[in-house]
């Protein structure tokens, strides 16, 4: 490999970890900075999926580059942290609404602004009955547990 | 036949690129294995999906996931910049509520996943009908407007790949 080939691709390496670690470190000042849960969930959500993406694709460039062999596992990687990433983001999201909007013992803590779906009877999925569900009232007590709210 | 033994080829697939990439090499040896466990996998496997997704393999397929990750990209600058430019009392962050055409779980989960991958939004919850997802954004001036910007961009092109 040529000399100028060889430094073009450490730029590149350098380019890639500099703007991981960039965008890992805004991804934490948002969860810092943000003022509540929800605007927090898209800090890590977001800026830090192409965060670890650069710094990912670094690594693939630069063990090739310097004697080591290739490996794929970073594919992987960012392949599973794709998967988990929405995934973390939807409990922790629903976990909030399902605390703060229906459960709270005091109705002077109840925000009003979520939006109900449109339609009679349906509701968000983490409040109410699927429509599969059992019918049985007494299946689906146990199942929920008790209702705190009136 | 060839159904019987492979009752998700798409699946099969997948686990045999996974299998690959985890032993990183195309060693034969390791390539018979995985197809072993591609095979038997979803064979034993059949009885947790009685109602499987038919997804077309195809060019809208790999259309979607191009732009995606381009998005993902974009998205990442677009909230990095709100994150570091922006006063926390000028963000309007909004409760937006999409209405669904999609039908299968299989196609709202992966809508769901794209919405919260991409810019500024996170998907919360789907309505107990399925017709609605409940999506929190970070900050916009016009959820009507985001709303028909994901039905647009996403869920209109995951029409076409889930049948």
């Amino acid at each position: 490999m040529t000399p100028i080939l060889s430094t073009a691709l450490d730029a590149l390496v350098a380019f890639l970890i500099v703007l991981g670690g960039l965008f890992a470190l805004i991804g934490s000042w948002g969860l810092a900075k943000l003022p509540a849960l929800m605007t927090r969930l898209h800090g890590p959500t977001k800026a830090t999926t192409l965060g670890v993406g650069a710094i990912l694709v670094a690594s693939m460039v630069w063990f090739p580059l310097h004697g080591g062999s290739f490996s794929s596992h970073e594919l992987l990687i960012t392949l599973f942290l794709f998967l988990s990433a929405p995934i973390s983001a939807n409990m922790i999201a629903k976990a909030y609404i399902h605390r703060r909007f229906r459960r709270c013992s005091a109705p002077e803590d109840v925000e009003s602004d979520l939006p109900a779906p449109p339609g009679r009877g349906t509701d968000w999925a983490t409040f109410g009955q699927h429509a599969d569900a059992p019918a049985d009232p007494s299946v689906s007590q146990n199942l929920q547990g008790p209702r705190q709210d009136a | 036949m060839i159904h019987r033994l492979l009752p998700h080829p798409g699946l099969s697939a997948l686990l045999l690129a996974l299998w690959l990439i985890v032993f990183n090499s195309l060693n034969p040896g390791v390539a018979l294995i995985g197809a072993g466990f591609a095979v038997a996998v979803p064979l034993f496997s059949a009885p947790f999906w009685p109602e499987r997704a038919q997804l077309r393999f195809g060019w809208p397929l790999v259309a979607y996931v191009l732009l995606v990750l381009y998005d993902i990209v974009v998205a990442n600058f677009h909230v990095a910049k709100l994150i570091v430019f922006k006063a926390n009392k000028d963000f309007r962050p909004a409760w937006l509520s999409v209405p669904l055409d999609l039908h299968s779980a299989e196609a709202i989960t992966v809508l769901a996943g794209t919405i919260s991958l991409t810019p500024g939004t996170v998907s919360v919850d789907v309505s107990t009908d399925g017709r609605h997802l409940l999506v929190h954004a970070l900050h916009t001036d016009d959820p009507e407007g985001e709303i028909a910007l994901i039905k647009q961009r996403y869920e209109r092109r995951l029409k076409e790949i889930f049948a």
